[in-house]
């Protein structure tokens, strides 16, 4: 693997702009010499990274985009929205219109104040040894996403970012990367879209997102990864909370070759509160690893986690739940819960709940479990006149769409439950009282 | 209607029924009584199908048909329906959609097309109103975080929606209060036609006060060991089932 990344850590280095090329150097130092972590080493024991290639490159940033998004992401979900394909920003099928208080700039038209905050934030949120990915990351970065929120700005509509792969001739390598800025008292929400247009060849992706939300801030994160086949998708989100600010946030995977998120979120400040709601669906031969830590750094902070996963097939899941509670943390309530389903014999999970407690006065409770369909409420289904294989799909649907119901957007949950129905079913009509 | 000839059926282990005969026919109630551990429920679990439980000997005919040959989905479509004693939970499916799934599989069955939103909205309120169920009942999950009363309702309006020709009730009137209890006997009673059966199975005679059935059976020890009109369900409620038991010993 001695070439992987060779050719687009030289072409990233050509195009970043010039105030970014400290923050790449500083990636790259991080990254180089370092090799590829192996199934030795614990956060990848369950994770191969086998399937990445060597032959990775950096799509060409004249490339033709279409003319019209594709149908099934076109609508969007009724807010501005920002479009890049394979990597490169879109301005043609984007969106941003003002609205007071929040301001979206990418780091290619970056002011020198805005050069100066991405430049004092990016980075901050996670240590690049135990991160090495998003130490490649930003050793690639050419562009992003800066958003802030100002002090007390409330953004009604959700800001979308979709980042899609397009087909091409060759293995396509792109990087994401997407900063997040909530002022004090703001309150607001994010989507991330990664999804590929059908036929997309093999690409590898690295989609590294930090989020900062100052004292009272309030923001919903939704990160939907709908990628599949030879996609691979390395990245992650670290999210640093202040005092009283809370964090909503939304994980999806559909599972495609490889994908391994790292979720990681700091409660900074004392009386925060995270929430984390996650869904991952591979199948056939797809691989998924959530990877979570939340570290408790201060007193009376609150941690809701609920992770679900249905593996179907030959496929593989990962589900990594790390609470860390610090000395200091006295007051802390963090409870972790991650259910699996495993749709067939072949099919494999792998579970661990991991809590470290260094403070006495805390409450915390975790529970993993890895069950089938339950066959009774399948028999409750079919005394009914419902045909076992169209129970089987409401049952699967109706597992994750407990966490589907939970999500405040509305249009977020419109476009997700037809696209897990379908997922569930090989055949269209036995989704058709789910949609 | 239904014919069930020298029944035995087992669960893992145990026997449970043990020669059991009944014939219903088109239009009549009949009723099974029984003290507990008697096999009364296992009599619904084995007409509907139910995983675990295993018929050794004996034949059951619906309408002339093989129903021990017919997988569970297949029983309902022709006309079966068994309201459970204990109805189970279904998180993240909405009951709206479970009942249309179950009314689209019964319509297909006869041949018909799957039905449209509207009329099935209009035909799921009303059955909710006879059911005293608010239709907000509807959105939620299936069963999920239901009463107990709530969720014999809600059998009774999938038993509405569904018209089958044989209704078999697995003690219904468990666990319902007195108001509770009416609303499920009129539901019955308002679904009571010449081509379509009864067979309540219950422990108390009191659902009886409220659904006159035409026949009442008890059962003791996995067979029907005495059978007789409305009066016999009174003299249980007298006597108490030891007064069957030591006869029949």
């Amino acid at each position: 693997m001695t070439g992987f990344m060779h050719q687009p850590l030289l072409e990233a280095s050509r195009r970043a702009p010039h105030w970014l090329q400290s923050l790449q150097a500083r990636g790259l130092s991080h990254w180089e010499g370092k090799a590829l972590p192996t199934r030795r080493s614990e956060p990848w024991k369950y994770t191969s990274l086998q399937a990445l290639r060597d032959d990775y490159s950096l799509v060409a940033t004249g490339a033709v985009a279409p003319a019209a998004l594709p149908e099934a992401v076109a609508a969007g979900f009724g807010g501005p929205r920002l479009v890049f394909i394979d990597g490169v920003y879109q301005a043609s099928l984007s969106t941003t219109p003002d609205f007071e208080g929040l301001s979206i700039c990418r780091f290619e038209d970056a002011s020198s104040e805005q050069a100066a905050r991405i430049g004092e934030h990016l980075n901050s949120s996670f240590d690049p040894e135990e991160h090495l990915f998003a130490a490649l990351n930003t050793a690639l970065l050419s562009d992003g996403v800066l958003v802030e929120l100002a002090d007390n700005a409330q953004l009604d509509e959700p800001l979308e970012i979709l980042w899609l792969t397009q087909a091409a001739e060759a293995p396509t390598a792109m990087t994401q990367r997407l900063l997040v800025l909530a002022g004090q008292g703001s309150r607001g929400s994010v989507v991330e879209h990664f999804a590929d247009l059908r036929g997309a060849q093999a690409s590898f992706c690295s989609g590294v997102t930090e989020l900062f939300l100052a004292a009272n801030a309030d923001l919903t994160y939704y990160r939907v990864h709908e990628e599949e086949g030879d996609a691979i998708h390395i990245g992650g989100v670290h999210a640093r909370l202040e005092r009283d600010a809370r964090l909503n946030s939304f994980y999806l995977a559909l599972g495609s070759v490889l994908k391994r998120l790292d979720l990681v979120v700091e409660h900074a400040g004392p009386g925060a509160h995270a929430d984390l709601n996650g869904v991952y669906l591979p199948r056939g031969d797809e691989h998924t690893d959530f990877h979570t830590t939340i570290e408790h750094s201060v007193p009376h902070c609150t941690t809701d986690e609920v992770f679900r996963g249905i593996v179907a097939d030959r496929a593989t899941a990962v589900f990594n739940g790390r609470i860390h509670i610090h000395p200091d943390a006295q007051k802390t309530r963090a409870e972790l819960s991650n259910r699996n389903l495993l749709t067939s014999a072949e099919a494999e999970v792998n579970t661990k709940p991991e809590l470290e407690i260094y403070a006495d006065d805390v409450q915390c409770a975790h529970g993993a479990t890895v069950a089938q369909l339950d066959e009774l409420a399948l028999h409750y289904l079919r005394t009914r006149g419902v045909s076992r294989a169209e129970a089987e799909v409401m049952l699967s649907f109706g597992f994750v769409n407990e966490l589907i119901d939970g999500i405040e957007l509305e249009s977020l949950r419109s476009y997700l439950r037809p696209l897990l129905a379908a997922r569930f079913a090989r055949d269209e009509k036995l989704a058709r009282h789910l949609l | 209607m239904l014919k069930i000839e020298n029944l035995h059926a087992r669960v893992e282990d145990t026997e449970i029924l043990r020669g059991l005969d009944l014939e219903v026919g088109a239009g009549e109630v009949h009723a099974i009584m029984g003290p507990n551990g008697s096999g009364k429920s296992t009599l619904g679990h084995i007409l509907a199908g139910r995983p675990g439980y295993e018929v050794t000997d004996g034949s059951v005919t619906f309408n002339g048909e093989n129903l021990l040959e017919m997988e569970t989905e297949e029983r309902a479509r022709a006309g079966v329906f068994l309201a459970f004693q204990y109805p189970v939970e279904i998180p993240g499916v909405s009951n709206m959609e479970f009942l249309k799934a179950a009314v689209d599989a019964v319509r297909e069955q006869r041949g018909e097309p799957a039905i449209d939103a509207v009329s099935f909205m209009k035909r799921a309120r009303e059955a909710c109103t006879a059911a005293n169920l608010p239709a907000e009942f509807l959105k939620r999950g299936v069963n999920e975080g239901f009463s107990g009363g709530e969720k014999k309702r809600n059998e009774l309006i999938q038993m509405m929606l569904l018209e089958p020709r044989l209704c078999l009730l697995d003690e219904t009137d468990s666990g319902l209060d007195i108001d509770a209890l009416q609303v499920v006997a009129q539901g019955v009673n308002s679904l009571r036609a010449p081509d379509r059966a009864f067979v309540l199975v219950t422990h108390y005679q009191r659902l009886l006060n409220y659904i006159e059935p035409d026949r009442v059976h008890v059962l003791a020890d996995g067979r029907i060991v005495r059978s007789g009109d409305k009066d016999l369900a009174l003299h249980l409620e007298d006597r108490g089932y030891a007064w069957v038991e030591d006869e029949v010993a």
